[in-house]
């Protein structure tokens, strides 16, 4: 048997040193949003050669374009193109290069573009979200009366629902500042669905562990934790590996347009995953014995002479 | 097998074959094929220039974002259509609407649906000579009793009996009365024969705290819809008014008993039925086609537009957009298949691995989410829901999380089996077991949505939000009738049977 509960500083450690890496990231850089949220560029360009769709769209990513939009619109016999917001010089490389690749051409009109979602929705969904997640507490709370200290169970969803949250901002957030990766409306969905899942999936642990304190209410908590997460870690693994196949399918194969969103949604479902095992029921172990303060002390100190 | 558990299996067949066959037909509802988004079919590029006349300068900027944000309203309800809606400068709207016609897009963001209701007054007038299309001055017997601003109906009699298919709304705007010819407010599109029937029309009116108030749509609830009447099998609108509504329509249709009450939109009158009694709260709108009736109650729904919108021609403005055209796909057809493939491979390794570590149940739970995934297609064809990449995504998704009520039920299943019991008592209880968890992290989520739904509809307008919390609970829902359901009774079925005999049919 692995002894999950004895480890419980480590995790939190862990998380923690990942979300102030991720919070400290959020709040210097913040999130790049993408052209759904900022708007940008409208243009229509008509070409005398027959273009297809695809050399343009290659050709605009090339120019370092690749989130373009780009339609064909066979009334208008020409392309509209939205890019993030360009300034003069840009549009004259674009025109230029595209004349140099598929031949004369004419831009017809070039007009800025509100975003195409609403500029307030991550705080009214932040919202939403909040409020949600007071249901969410109600409900674990009212699911687990008959064992003691309910409520414990539904702070410890809640915390591993902001943890497996705060985390997919944070790693966006990095990734954001390394890799220049977006989010768009997606994104947002993206982080809903891991919500989802990190509730769903903690649940399905203190199940176990409710089950366990009902079949042997002696038993001191810690015991009754770690069983339970040994007796669930095969369909907490199970379940984990069957959504990542399908992610990772997703991710290698699948088109240029949802990788962020997989990636939104890989990430979710790892931390969703190791939170159930690692944050919200060992969460459930510290507030009982009251050692939540203890956790960071060894840290702490050993850092302060140091200074001095 | 008990009697009950056939019929489970039976309802079972009967439910997968409803949805294979709602797959296979082409048309469900008047539409063609799965709704399909701007990235993956195309649809009809608007744009709208804003009328800013009527609004205080210094309040464009609001007044256009907050029309956005209506057309976003009304073509998006239930945040399940994925049109794309920015404002282009600072003075127009540019729309994109995946997968419809161009009269369709129109409509949809109907620049405004004013409904409004008539009532008849006592003219008896029939054309006295024939008037054709391209005509906007008519002669009739006797112009008594008409007065300018009347709406005047062709092919309407003056007892509301429709004689004619085609009639026409017209405003007179003239009268002379010396040689009977009334002028009306534009040209007749059909031609009308001498004798036809001609009636006119006047607001309809009743009255509250002693002022007389015409009866329109602001009194509408934002709650109508569209519903197939039973008698005539014709497609409906039914409303519900508010408080004042309910008040003025229940004076109107109580003084008009008998007669009938038209009811205008966009100033042409739909329908003019006979009051049958007085009625209060609710009501129908009939003579429309479905898609006028879907797009009818999304607009009355939606609430007015702040800002007219239309095109300029020098000083004049028109209702018409300045710009309509079909667009393309913005993604290829390689980006889809390839997505697609993706999916399916994915999709093969988790059917796979459950069978390979589940053995005979895996089996049973792949064909379980072969009927998930039947019915949750069946339901986004149906509702319809627009589906772009990402969406098609997030249903291959679905189905391998879907999978997670099953794996619940066969590791107890598979403890139960180790604790020495019979297949049909581990069965049993591998699902008694794993229900609370099923339950509470279902019902747990299902919570999530219902909120996030009522949130992103009442208090913030987030269609984004709405059309997530909609297919996730219905994926939920569905999922977990699967598993309780489906997965069971193709379980208890297999316990009767020979295979049910061979131990490592179920252990690995």
């Amino acid at each position: 048997m692995i002894d999950f509960v004895g480890k419980r500083k480590w995790y939190f450690r862990f998380s923690g040193i990942i979300i102030l890496i991720g919070v400290i990231f959020l709040l210097s850089a913040g999130l790049q949003r993408g052209i759904e949220f900022t708007g940008g560029t409208m243009m229509t360009i008509s070409f005398e050669q027959e273009v297809a769709q695809e050399e343009l769209r290659e050709e605009m990513a090339e120019l370092g374009h690749d989130d373009a939009v780009i339609q064909w619109s066979e009334d208008a016999e020409a392309f509209i193109i939205r890019t993030k917001g360009l300034a003069a010089e840009e549009e004259a490389v674009i025109e230029d290069t595209l004349t140099e690749r598929f031949g004369p051409l004419t831009i017809k009109d070039v007009y800025g573009v509100s975003g195409s979602i609403a500029s307030e929705i991550e705080g009214d969904a932040a919202i939403a979200v909040s409020v949600a997640a007071i249901g969410i507490l109600l409900y674990v709370t009212w699911a687990f009366r008959r064992v003691m200290k309910p409520f414990h169970f539904g702070v410890g969803a809640i915390v591993a629902l902001v943890h497996d949250v705060l985390i997919v901002l944070g790693v966006f957030a990095v990734l954001g500042v390394l890799f220049d990766i977006e989010i768009d409306a997606m994104f947002i969905t993206g982080l809903l669905i891991v919500i989802g899942y990190s509730v769903n999936d903690t649940i399905v642990v203190f199940d176990r562990i409710r089950e366990n304190m009902l079949k042997s209410p002696g038993s001191p908590l810690e015991t009754t934790v770690n069983r339970s997460i040994m007796e669930t870690l095969g369909r907490s693994l199970n379940t984990s590996i069957t959504t990542l196949f399908v992610l990772l399918a997703l991710l290698l194969l699948g088109g240029a347009t949802i990788h962020n969103f997989v990636l939104v949604l890989i990430i979710g479902v790892i931390a969703g995953t190791y939170s159930s095992i690692c944050i919200a029921s060992q969460l459930l172990v510290v507030w009982e014995s009251g050692t939540f303060s203890r956790l960071f002390r060894r840290v702490i100190p050993r850092r302060a002479p140091a200074g001095g | 097998m008990s009697r009950r558990q056939k019929l489970t299996l039976v309802g079972i067949a009967l439910l997968f074959a409803f949805t294979v066959s709602m797959l296979a037909i082409d048309k469900v509802g008047g539409r063609e094929g799965m709704s399909l988004g701007l990235d993956l079919r195309g649809g009809t590029h608007l744009v709208y220039e804003a009328d800013f006349t009527d609004v205080p300068s210094g309040a464009e900027g609001d007044a256009i974002e907050v029309t956005r944000g209506i057309i976003e309203k009304r073509i998006n309800r239930y945040g399940v259509s994925e049109p794309v809606i920015q404002i282009i400068g600072e003075d127009r709207i540019s729309v994109q609407i995946p997968g419809v016609s161009w009269e369709e897009a129109k409509s949809l963001v109907g620049t405004v649906a004013e409904l409004d209701f008539r009532e008849q007054k006592g003219v008896d007038a029939t054309l006295a000579e024939a008037a054709n299309g391209g005509d906007n001055q008519i002669t009739v017997n006797d112009v008594a009793g008409f007065e300018v601003d009347d709406t005047c109906v062709l092919g309407i009699s003056s007892v509301g009996a429709i004689e004619k298919e085609n009639w026409e709304t017209r405003q007179i705007i003239a009268i002379n009365g010396s040689i009977n010819i009334l002028t009306l407010d534009s040209a007749l599109f059909t031609d009308h024969q001498p004798g036809e029937p001609l009636s006119a029309w006047v607001p309809a009116t009743g009255t509250i705290d002693g002022g007389e108030i015409h009866l329109t749509g602001k009194y509408l609830l934002p709650n109508s819809y569209v519903d197939v009447d039973p008698q005539s099998g014709q497609p409906v609108v039914r409303f519900e008014w508010n408080e004042d509504g309910a008040r003025l329509f229940s004076q109107i249709t109580g003084r008009l008993i008998g007669g009938p009450l038209g009811i205008i939109l966009d100033n042409e009158i739909i329908s003019a039925p006979t009051v049958q009694s007085q009625i209060g709260a609710t009501g129908i709108i009939e003579g429309l086609t479905y898609d006028e009736a879907r797009i009818l109650s999304s607009q009355l729904n939606g609430g007015a537009l702040p800002l007219p919108l239309g095109h300029w021609e020098g000083d004049e403005f028109y209702p018409e957009p300045a710009v309509i055209q079909s667009v393309d796909a913005t993604l290829g057809a390689d980006s889809l298949r390839w997505s697609l493939i993706a999916g399916i491979i994915g999709l093969a390794l988790v059917l796979a691995f459950m069978i390979l570590y589940y053995r005979l149940p895996g089996v049973l739970a792949c064909a379980a989410l072969l009927i998930y995934g039947a019915i949750m297609l069946t339901i986004f064809k149906m509702v319809p829901v627009t589906l772009t990449l990402a969406h098609i995504a997030a249903f291959i998704l679905s189905i391998g999380m879907a999978i997670d009520a099953n794996i619940l039920i066969f590791e107890r299943m598979k403890e139960e089996l180790r604790l020495g019991k019979t297949l049909k008592a581990a069965v049993e209880a591998g699902f008694n077991r794993a229900w609370p968890a099923i339950r509470d992290g279902n019902f747990s989520t299902l919570i999530t949505c219902i909120i996030l739904f009522w949130f992103g509809s009442r208090i913030i307008a987030a269609p984004l939000v709405m059309g997530f919390a909609l297919t996730l609970g219905i994926g939920v829902v569905i999922s977990m009738l699967t598993a309780i359901l489906v997965t069971r009774s193709f379980l208890r079925t297999i316990v009767f049977t020979q295979l049910a005999r061979r131990g490592s049919l179920f252990r690995p």
